[in-house]
């Protein structure tokens, strides 16, 4: 709509907005995280969430012990193999809409314990990732950022149309595979719908 | 109620098999008279909003009575053990801060230890001095977010944690003026520490420590007569003397139960034979102790800062014997161990003379005050149980390795 015009209504007294902003609005200040940590990124998710950081303020303090009444997957920490299948559980758990944040070195590629033959190499792998914070651990503030990021992406989010998101369309899974923890390594691999692997074009760029 | 009652509680009537689910060998459980011969299985985590981390148990009930509890590990495997033996001598450092990632300072020290034994170097007076008074902080702020956790299992929601969190601050903005990482610190190193004090740092650190008693006082008016807290602790998951000591439980658990060890006063590494400082010890072993013995040996652990503070010389602060680069003790083994906040924290390398330990053993407090969790919670209530698990002081990240 015409921004001129909005503001002449609203000198009016009258506030006009979207169907489709009034219900990102909502949607974007609200986000309750799943109160799920794995590793040393736990502590400073715990951190954000107390006094010197407060997470509060953007309205994200209430971490849910209940998968069911979260909205927010924060993936704070290594995750193991043994770890994997129960995490994407947890995130076929939660209610759409539902956003994922990698959070920290390990969550996002397996960070320094990459090389262990344990550790999973990344959780996009087997989940679509929103935003991804670099860090070992990240500092609050970088969580703080990745929050802001996420906000932002939810409030640009278009109700119909091709891009619509994913709770709003019918042939899109909002629930992935689970792994199995097998004998070697998980089965599968990888969850090719969500992560293949990048590939290396030799000759192009540069 | 102690262990023994409740295995005659368990003893009393029919007998019943526990599913076949449970895996490993078949136990022969018997229910209690009054209940209708049927035991619940329940799995606590490993996600479970008070399990702290990815820790499972497996537990037994019967109503509301636990008659079987087991431990499943694992769940933070990460393999450090074997990246040990894969990497450099100080390769292994950074990893060591990940262990136990709330005291990623005295990880190192300990790891230091170890390799400081092996390689015969020492660290010089000043080094020591900071790495006393950076091990006391950390013994702070560890005890402290116990006290806090603790009373967030016991369902004081946010609180005291976040009394507890407003102190950690505190000192984690002195380790980041000084190491670059609030939580990561990776500062000491073989035969002395990283880098000198920044300018300011010392005064900086008096204001905290000088500030801190007033932030226990606070903390102990509200908690310690607390009628809540004292109903849910006293009494609850009581580990006896004999138990602790057989187990090879150590740290502030074990001086709940009344046995008179610290490292810093039976072995002392370091310069701690240098301070004034007392060792508190509990009386009953239960979880009502264990809580105040974090709660006074805070008070202990800003003695020695003081003192330390105060006498802390100059000077240089690596041993000039080391080298970094082309790093090759000679073949042999050492083990190193320090008090650290949760108990004896040892590292035990073993050297075949080439950059890469041959073998790389960490011996985890954690981890092995972990394994009189059953003793402690059978015939308890299963809400006794998350209160137990709390005030063992777990870290999965030490347990797992």
């Amino acid at each position: 709509m015409d921004e001129q015009l909005r503001h002449e209504l609203g000198r009016q007294g009258i506030f006009v907005t979207t169907l489709e902003e009034l219900y990102n609005w909502g949607r974007k200040n609200s986000l309750w995280p799943l109160g799920f940590g794995l590793a040393c990124c736990a502590i400073e998710m715990i951190a954000t969430s107390m006094a010197r950081f407060d997470l509060a303020r953007f309205g994200a303090e209430v971490f849910r012990p209940s998968p069911r009444q979260a909205d927010l997957m924060i993936v704070a920490g290594t995750v193991t193999k043994k770890m994997a299948p129960q995490v994407v559980r947890l995130y076929n758990q939660m209610a759409e809409p539902k956003y994922v944040i990698a959070m920290g070195a390990c969550a996002i590629s397996g960070g320094p314990f990459k090389q262990g033959y344990n550790v999973l190499k990344g959780i996009d792998r087997y989940l679509p990732v929103d935003v991804h914070i670099p860090g070992c651990p990240p500092r609050p503030e970088a969580l703080l950022d990745a929050f802001m990021a996420l906000q932002q992406k939810i409030a640009q989010q278009s109700l119909t149309g091709e891009h619509r998101p994913r709770h709003l369309r019918a042939d899109v899974p909002g629930e992935f595979p689970v792994p199995v923890f097998g004998a070697h390594d998980l089965q599968p691999p990888s969850n090719p719908q969500v992560w293949s692997a990048p590939q290396m074009r030799r000759g192009e760029g540069a | 109620m102690t262990p023994d009652h409740a295995h005659q509680k368990a003893g009393g009537g029919g007998e019943g098999t526990l599913p076949q689910a449970w895996g490993g060998p078949s136990y022969e459980l018997r229910s209690s008279p009054e209940g209708d011969g049927g035991l619940l299985e329940i799995s606590m985590g490993p996600q479970h909003p008070s399990t702290h981390g990815v820790f499972r148990m497996d537990v037994v009930l019967d109503g509301e009575r636990v008659v079987k509890l087991k431990p499943v590990f694992g769940y933070l495997h990460r393999n450090h053990e074997k990246i040990g033996e894969g990497t450099t001598y100080l390769g292994s450092m950074p990893y060591t801060d990940r262990l136990d990632y709330f005291c990623s300072l005295t990880n190192n020290w300990a790891y230091a230890l170890a390799v400081e034994k092996l390689a015969g170097l020492e660290a010089p007076e000043r080094a020591q001095y900071i790495r006393v008074i950076t091990a006391e902080l950390t013994r702070l702020q560890n005890h402290a977010c116990l006290g806090g956790f603790l009373l967030q299992d016991m369902g004081a929601s946010g609180t005291p944690l976040m009394y507890a969190f407003r102190e950690r601050e505190k000192i984690l903005d002195l380790f980041e003026s000084l190491t670059g990482a609030r939580m990561m610190c990776n500062y000491m190193r073989f035969g002395g520490c990283r880098c000198d004090l920044p300018p300011g740092w010392l005064e900086q650190a008096r204001t905290v420590v000088a500030e801190f008693p007033k932030f226990l006082d606070e903390f102990e008016s509200l908690l310690n007569g607390n009628e809540i807290l004292m109903s849910r602790t006293q009494g609850v998951g009581v580990l006896p003397r004999d138990l602790a000591i057989n187990a090879s439980i150590t740290g502030p658990v074990l001086r709940a139960s009344g046995v008179n060890y610290d490292i810093r006063k039976a072995e002392p590494y370091g310069i701690y034979d240098r301070f004034q400082f007392r060792v508190p010890l509990g009386d009953h072993g239960d979880v009502y102790d264990r809580y105040m013995m974090r709660v006074l040996e805070m008070r202990e652990s800003i003695k020695i800062l003081e003192q330390a503070m105060a006498a802390i010389p100059g000077g240089p602060i690596m041993d000039p014997k080391a080298k970094i680069r082309g790093f090759r003790p000679k073949a042999g083994e050492a083990y190193g161990r320090i008090e650290g906040p949760k108990g004896e924290l040892g590292f035990y390398l073993i050297s075949d003379g080439s950059p890469n330990p041959c073998r790389y053993r960490v011996r985890p407090p954690s981890f092995i005050n972990l394994t009189v969790l059953e003793d402690m919670c059978l015939g308890h209530h299963v809400a006794d149980v998350v209160v137990i698990l709390g005030s063992v002081d777990i870290v999965l990240g030490e347990v797992d390795r």
